[in-house]
């Protein structure tokens, strides 16, 4: 199996060699899209066929190029499996989506050749056994995905969105670099097994920090999370969608690598920092996206949230694992991973619909939009969808993930240290807090762009996206809808990566009655999302019957009513910014320090009347900022160094020398 | 799981549809009383439900398919969430597959659609309401989790026939956290419900509205759906805080018809009694400024945390 998939890989390079010359013509850039779906489609097969595969060994691939005294180990393991399926299951349909799409690109040959490249790297990452490929896969994504947030190279805020990506890879790369080479310890054994074996002491909170930072800024983690609003944006749509709905899996995928796997046994405070950092990711990002009214924006900052949700329960996994509570561990995981299965769904979904809606608009600002539920009803439904998903309501499957968290925060007063209970408590409110204020940003979000009446010509003139497209979207909604209705199946399918990563595993679900949930315990509590799903569905029958069956059927089409008061502009309409204006007086003053100033000119004075707003990116403000500054500054007076004599040269080379010289001889 | 348990089942599941009406006339009733008016009779909102469905439904031109289709959705999540909540028996069949947090996050999905409802004609009314619904729910919600929270630590479970269950046995007591629990669950409720001083369900041209806001633009069989769905929504978090802090006379599946009449008696009693301090609080407080209502129901998010923060480090909960 295990040859299968690197051969995938092989396959999905070759395919972006061969894209430099297809990407000339629409027909040869649809192809390479539709190989990149099937070959996905096959790797998710795989590595679903390696998943449900009773436990065996590890077989690996060896490929004898590598570091010196080195070569490469190719394989899966569950964990890897588990995250294969959910990066190629998203990456296939994405694809399809993009044999519609991706023709409308403006110069396919900055999209085409790089597209599955980008994909062989994530699953290079997922397959490598040893730091040395992983490291080589890392890379290979990072630039990709740099290729790609750059093809639309003529807009100056691409370029520095790319500009700021690319700075934050190469420090992400760079501390996985340092935690792989301090756990492969002083014999180098950069193989994964050989990191286990030796499982060097005392490395683990240092690992954990470089984790933190290396994957986490791949992920999102605030304050970390500065360039994905930037970059995920800038890319065309489908590749949005990979890089927020996918790549940011391959990170979180790191980190568990790294945290649970090779940095041995974790302390019960190592679950502090994960939590402190997860709670405020999620509820930043939820008021971020709040603020924005840039469609791809929003969702960008949106995956920033999501990522806190996957990384509290992971930090509870942490606690739980640290403190020998099994089965408690095994439930946060599960949630975690569940959880990361779902976003690489709704997320791709979401951007593919925004994607869309940019496509038949040439618009992302929501205050530009409006009213394309007539114009585009399939997209509206699959969009519409993906925002209940998101927001964590049932019968959809975010609200399932978010259960189990919930199921397993209520878990933790078993915890024996006192720091972790005082703690989870609050991450609990939070979680809550961001869940509620998601459902508000998707109100806006489903709300601004599909409903009420269109604000510019560009949107009362969109037409629907193409079949591709469609049904890609609409096949994401469907898993959207089978993965909330049928979760045993799925927490089935993951006991294997529990039983790995924590040690043990969640009793089996699919043989429960009504095909529910228990977590724990019958007693405790259960969930039964088909069966919420189908009473739903029969109370709302039951009721449009009936009154069908009473009611009056006449239905007259006039004019809104709006309290007798109706405008005829649709500039009159609530906008995103008004939507949001009270959760920013509310929420927003201390987050983003935000300032309201309001021109009205007297009554009968026919001055403009202006409402200027401020906000401050206060993470930006205090962590980026400075670093800017120093930046240019040193470089500033480095820049000296270029116009200095030839002597001067010589006796700074000579310093150095001595200076070196003197470090070297008093090291022993 | 008996047949005569799904039968109980249904019977509370057509019960709480039957008697919602009913409830909200009888709030109303009071509250006339309370302020030295007659008041129309109980029966009224089952009259006004009959003439609204019966009448022409008028929609704006521009209204999509989300804005017919979604009163039957709202209505439908609603009563499911409805459902749920025991009301004269408890330790039903439906209990044991879906808990309270998912009550919590079907009103979620009723609120939502309600919200894009709101936003469908593309009116300012409707903005208006829908934006200020979604800002109370963001604090209403995380504030009816934490309660949620601190009695599932009490019980052990997130089911509510155990949460009340527990209530009865000799484990619950007077407790510090119990009581932020409940008040923080009746300022939920109030803010929910669209009650003052939250929101004024009397009115319809006044500015500070919120939930009449988002259906401004419903008339006929839509309109009656939808006011049903308030109704019903006022019975569940009735129920809801009947079955958890005043467990008594509840009866247990499997008990007689007997026990089944004296649960339904001490129902009645207690929605009759919850009704009538709801209204009583109506009527001596007035409505808040709209950005008073967020420190509002952030009280009732800050006793929530508080109850929980309690529990978590007083306990080892089972």
């Amino acid at each position: 199996m295990s040859q299968l998939a690197a051969s995938g890989v092989g396959l999905l390079l070759a395919l972006s060699v061969l894209g430099i010359f297809a990407a000339r013509r629409t027909p040869g850039t649809r192809l390479i899209y539709a190989a990149c779906a099937a070959v996905c489609a096959g790797l998710a097969g795989v590595a679903l066929l390696r998943l449900l595969a009773p436990a065996g060994g590890l077989e690996s691939v060896e490929i004898p190029i590598g570091l010196p005294l080195g070569r490469t180990f190719l394989g899966l393991d569950p964990l890897s499996a588990a995250f294969a399926l959910i990066v190629n299951l998203a990456a296939a349909i994405v694809s399809g989506y993009a044999i519609g799409y991706g023709v409308h690109a403006r110069e396919p040959q900055r999209v085409v050749p790089f597209y599955p490249a980008f994909i062989a790297g994530m699953n290079l990452v997922l397959l490598a056994q040893d730091a040395f490929s992983f490291l080589v896969g890392w890379e290979l994504m990072s630039l990709a995905s740099w290729a790609l947030v750059l093809s639309e190279h003529r807009s100056p805020e691409n370029r520095h969105a790319a500009l700021v990506y690319l700075i934050m890879a190469s420090g992400g790369a760079l501390t996985l670099l340092l935690a792989f080479g301090l756990l492969a310890g002083p014999e180098g054994g950069y193989s994964f097994e050989a990191i286990r074996r030796v499982s060097a002491s005392g490395v683990g909170p240092i690992v954990l920090l470089l984790a933190l930072l290396g994957a986490g800024s791949k992920a999102g983690l605030v304050p970390l999370h500065a360039w994905l609003p930037l970059a995920h944006p800038a890319a065309p749509s489908h590749v949005s969608a990979l890089m927020s709905g996918v790549m940011t899996k391959v990170a979180v995928y790191g980190f568990v690598r790294l945290v649970f796997d090779l940095a041995g046994p974790p302390a019960w405070w190592w679950s502090v920092p994960v939590l402190v950092i997860a709670a405020v990711t999620a509820l930043l990002g939820v008021l971020y996206a709040l603020m924005e009214h840039d469609l791809k924006r929003l969702l960008a900052y949106h995956t920033v949230e999501n990522i806190g949700i996957i990384f509290i329960g992971l930090g509870l996994a942490l606690a739980f694992e640290a403190s020998g509570l099994r089965a408690a561990a095994a439930l946060a995981f599960a949630a975690a991973i569940f959880h990361v299965f779902n976003h690489s769904l709704f997320k791709s979904l979401l951007f593919m619909g925004s994607g869309a809606v940019l496509n038949a608009t040439g618009e992302r600002d929501m205050e530009r939009l409006g009213g394309l539920i007539k114009a585009m009803p399939a997209t509206a439904v699959a969009f519409l969808v993906g925002c209940i998903a998101i927001s964590a309501l049932p019968p959809f499957n975010g609200f399932v993930s978010e259960w189990l968290t919930f199921q397993a925060i209520l878990l933790s007063p078993q915890l024996p240290q006192w720091v972790p209970r005082l703690l989870v408590p609050a991450v609990g409110a939070t979680l809550a807090c961001s869940a509620a204020l998601a459902a508000a940003c998707f109100v806006k979000a489903f709300g601004m762009t599909f409903l009420g009446r269109p604000r510019t010509q560009a949107a009362s003139s969109a037409a629907e996206t193409d079949r591709c497209s469609q049904i890609a979207m609409l096949s994401l909604a469907l898993l959207c809808l089978l993965a909330g209705i049928l979760p045993g199946f799925v927490i089935d399918s993951l006991g294997a990566v529990t039983q790995m990563a924590v040690g043990a595993r969640l009793a089996p679900q699919s043989g429960q009655a009504w095909l529910r949930i228990v977590p724990i315990d019958i007693h405790r509590s259960a969930y039964s999302g088909l069966l919420v799903f189908v009473m739903i569905l029969l109370a709302a029958a039951a009721t449009a019957f009936a009154v069908r069956r009473v009611a009056s059927h006449a239905l007259r089409r006039s004019a809104a009513w709006d309290c007798g008061f109706p405008d005829a502009s649709p500039a009159t309409q609530y906008t995103a910014g008004s939507f949001a204006q009270p959760i920013r007086r509310v929420f927003g003053s201390v987050v983003f320090r935000a300032r309201e100033q309001l021109t009205m000119p007297r009554p009968g004075d026919t001055a403009v009347a202006r409402l200027q707003v401020e906000l401050r990116d206060t993470v930006w403000d205090a962590l980026y900022t400075p670093i800017i500054r120093f930046v240019a500054a040193t470089a500033e007076r480095l820049n000296r160094m270029q116009f200095l004599t030839i002597r001067n040269y010589l006796t700074l080379v000579f310093a150095a020398l001595v200076a070196l010289l003197i470090i070297v001889g008093t090291w022993r | 799981m008996s047949y005569s348990d799904w039968l109980i089942q249904l019977a509370q599941t057509a019960l709480v549809l039957g008697v919602a009406p009913l409830l909200s006339g009888v709030t109303r009733k009071i509250r006339a009383r309370l302020l030295r008016r007659q008041g129309a009779s109980v029966l009224q909102p089952y009259h006004d439900l009959l003439k609204l469905i019966r009448k022409e439904a008028v929609v704006a031109e521009n209204a999509s398919w989300l804005f017919r289709a979604a009163p039957y959705l709202i209505f439908a999540t609603t009563w499911v969430a409805a459902a749920l909540v025991p009301t004269f028996a408890s330790g039903l069949p439906l209990g044991a597959v879906a808990d309270i947090i998912v009550i919590v996050a079907l009103l979620g999905t009723a609120r939502f659609l309600l919200a894009l409802a709101g936003l469908d004609v593309g009116t300012s009314f409707g903005g208006l309401g829908s934006s200020r619904e979604m800002l109370f729910a963001s604090l209403a919600e995380p504030a009816m989790l934490m309660a949620v929270f601190t009695l599932s630590l009490f019980a052990g479970s997130t089911q509510l026939s155990s949460i009340s269950a527990y209530m009865l046995g000799p484990g619950a007591g007077i407790n510090i956290s119990l009581a932020l629990a409940l008040v923080a669950l009746i300022i939920v409720s109030i803010g929910e419900n669209a009650r003052i001083p939250v929101d004024n369900p009397a009115t319809h041209l006044e500015l500070t509205m919120v939930h009449e806001a988002m259906i401004l633009e419903y008339s006929g069989r839509h309109l009656a759906v939808l006011e049903a769905a308030a109704a019903v929504k006022l019975l569940l978090y009735l129920s809801l805080i009947a079955c958890v802090f005043t467990p008594w006379g509840t009866a247990v599946a499997g008990a007689g018809v007997l026990a089944y009449a004296v649960g339904l008696l001490a129902w009645a009693m207690k929605l009759a009694l919850l009704a009538f301090l709801l209204v009583l609080f109506e009527t001596a407080i007035a409505k808040m400024r709209v950005f008073r209502v967020p420190e509002f129901l952030g009280i009732a998010l800050m006793l929530g945390l508080l109850g929980t923060i309690l529990l978590f480090v007083s306990r080892v909960s089972r």
